[in-house]
């Protein structure tokens, strides 16, 4: 079931004038700055099927930025993103498509800074809903209705277990989580969606395990 | 996950078995969902409500898009209206006035309330800020009617779509109309099984309706649909309250809506390469607006 909530079909309160393209960019822009953790330095951002035909006539080109900067669907601001992103250092390109995605309205955010590199798919699938599709190559499939922690790790015994346990011992249910790899023995991806939202002092202390290699989260 | 309803036949089953409104059944859903209360879900479904009626006014004030493209119709039908001439009648043209009010805000990057999307953002406030007139219902009425048109949208984006880029027009604004129709019917007193044959109605009418915005705005045809999306809802609410039936039964209707989107064409879904958006007309305000921004050139076009 795609659409849970009531507040899904009547809402989101939002900026016109695109659900899917606007209030929809909004959110995937934001879910990625999210996941990377920070404001990036700079994005490239990849525009694919409906999303490179009409981007710039539903403002999906500022909507997007404005998410990047942290705004909701309904900030004013998502207006003038691009004078805001140009103030506070951030650097942006557009790249419309022309190959074919499952999905219409798809985007590939690539956020830099000196620190790291993160690549984030997010698809917009109607009423200004959205999913992570893919993080880092990884394949997934994230809502964004959930708090969500996603752990990189080494592919070993024991990472599994040792993440779970520390979410325990901050009393952090677990309300679905699913492991992937690349490949055997190396880089390993584990989304974990949670019933509330997650105060810093877990990632910090998920950080802490061995071979775990990178956290972040989505809170909602 | 367990939900109340799956379709509109277990929405209204239940709804005769349990004695109970669609917009009841709808909120103790949503509380099943989300764990909150009944007063923290109705306090924000207020909210929207409240952001509807101010974009309304907002939009019979007068507003003009970024491109110049739309704006200012919703005042032209008010004033007509006034002169007391309307031949359609003005609680139809009330509906359709707001509605292109609503939709007139959301082209010019105002601040709307999606109901299911922001293209079709006007059928429904469209419908309920002009029947209100007619009706006088309290806040928390006009609330009830925002949770049943939610139920029957749940019903659709879950089984078909309300998406059209994925459906096509008939998925945002068929589905708009088809649901304000419905919470009219529950509104104006009307059977759970009425609300579902207006819906069915109404959705009837919308099948085959495809997406294709001149230049890819959210402007040109989708004002004039929400107009005519609300005038539907209005019409096929009054045949329901009137005891006229679907044989086609709601369902069925919304799974015709399903097929008709996935086997129409991907240029007919918001892409703008069919459709109006590539009429010479329409290819003419594409190449203006890419151009220079704005439609400085695109008024020199039409005079």
């Amino acid at each position: 079931m795609k659409f849970t909530s009531v507040f899904d079909i009547i809402g989101p309160v939002m900026i016109g004038p695109s659900s899917s393209h606007t209030a929809g960019a909004a959110r995937i822009g934001r879910v990625a700055r999210d996941l990377f953790g920070r404001q990036p330095k700079k994005v490239t951002i990849h525009l694919f099927g409906s999303f490179a035909e009409t981007y710039r006539g539903h403002g999906t080109d500022v909507a997007l930025i404005g998410g990047l900067l942290n705004y909701d669907t309904y900030d004013e601001r998502i207006k003038t993103s691009f004078i805001e992103a140009e103030k506070q250092g951030l650097s942006f390109e557009f790249i419309p498509e022309t190959a074919h995605t499952e999905h219409p309205n798809t985007a590939r955010i690539v956020l830099e800074d000196d620190e790291g590199e993160m690549s984030v798919v997010g698809i917009s699938i109607g009423g200004g809903k959205i999913e992570v599709s893919e993080v880092n190559g990884f394949k997934l499939r994230l809502t964004g209705g959930m708090p969500a922690i996603l752990v990189v790790h080494d592919d070993r015994a024991g990472c599994i277990a040792n993440v779970a346990n520390c979410l325990a011992m901050h009393d952090v249910n677990i309300a679905h989580m699913e492991v992937s790899r690349i490949e055997r023995g190396h880089t390993a991806l584990m989304v974990i969606e949670v019933d509330q939202n997650i105060e810093p002092k877990v990632l910090q202390q998920i950080s802490l395990i061995p071979n775990i290699t990178k956290v972040s989260k989505i809170n909602t | 996950m367990d939900v109340l309803f799956h379709n509109v036949r277990e929405l209204v089953e239940r709804a005769e078995n349990e004695n109970k409104k669609i917009a009841h059944l709808m909120i103790e859903q949503e509380m099943l969902i989300s764990g909150r209360t009944e007063d923290e879900i109705r306090t924000q479904m207020l909210k929207n409500l409240e952001v509807m009626e101010a974009a309304v006014e907002r939009g019979l004030n007068g507003v003009q898009s970024v491109t110049g493209l739309t704006g200012g119709d919703a005042v032209l039908i008010q004033n007509y209206m006034k002169e007391g001439k309307a031949l359609s009648g003005n609680l139809l043209l009330d509906a359709v006035s707001k509605a292109v009010a609503t939709n007139e805000v959301n082209a010019a990057m105002g601040t709307i309330c999606a109901t299911p999307t922001a293209g079709s953002a006007g059928v429904v406030p469209g419908v309920l800020f002009a029947v209100k007139n007619q009706l006088q219902p309290t806040k928390e009425q006009m609330v009830d009617f925002l949770f049943t048109t939610g139920a029957f949208g749940f019903v659709v984006a879950n089984n078909a779509s309300i998406s059209g880029a994925a459906g096509g027009c008939q998925a945002e604004v068929g589905s708009a109309a088809a649901m304000a129709a419905a919470g009219v019917v529950e509104m104006a007193g009307g059977t759970a099984q009425q609300s579902a044959e207006a819906f069915a109605i109404t959705m009837k009418n919308m099948l085959g309706l495809v997406c294709d915005p001149v230049a890819g705005l959210v402007e040109v045809p989708c004002v004039k649909r929400n107009a005519m999306g609300a005038a539907n809802a209005m019409v096929a609410a009054d045949m329901a309250l009137a005891g006229v039936t679907s044989r086609i039964p709601c369902d069925e209707v919304i799974g015709a809506m399903f097929r008709i989107g996935q086997s129409m064409s991907p240029n007919l879904k918001e892409t703008a390469r069919g459709g109006l958006a590539v009429t010479p007309t329409g290819k003419a305000i594409s190449k203006a607006i890419l151009e220079n921004g704005s439609l400085q050139s695109i008024k020199s076009l039409s005079h």
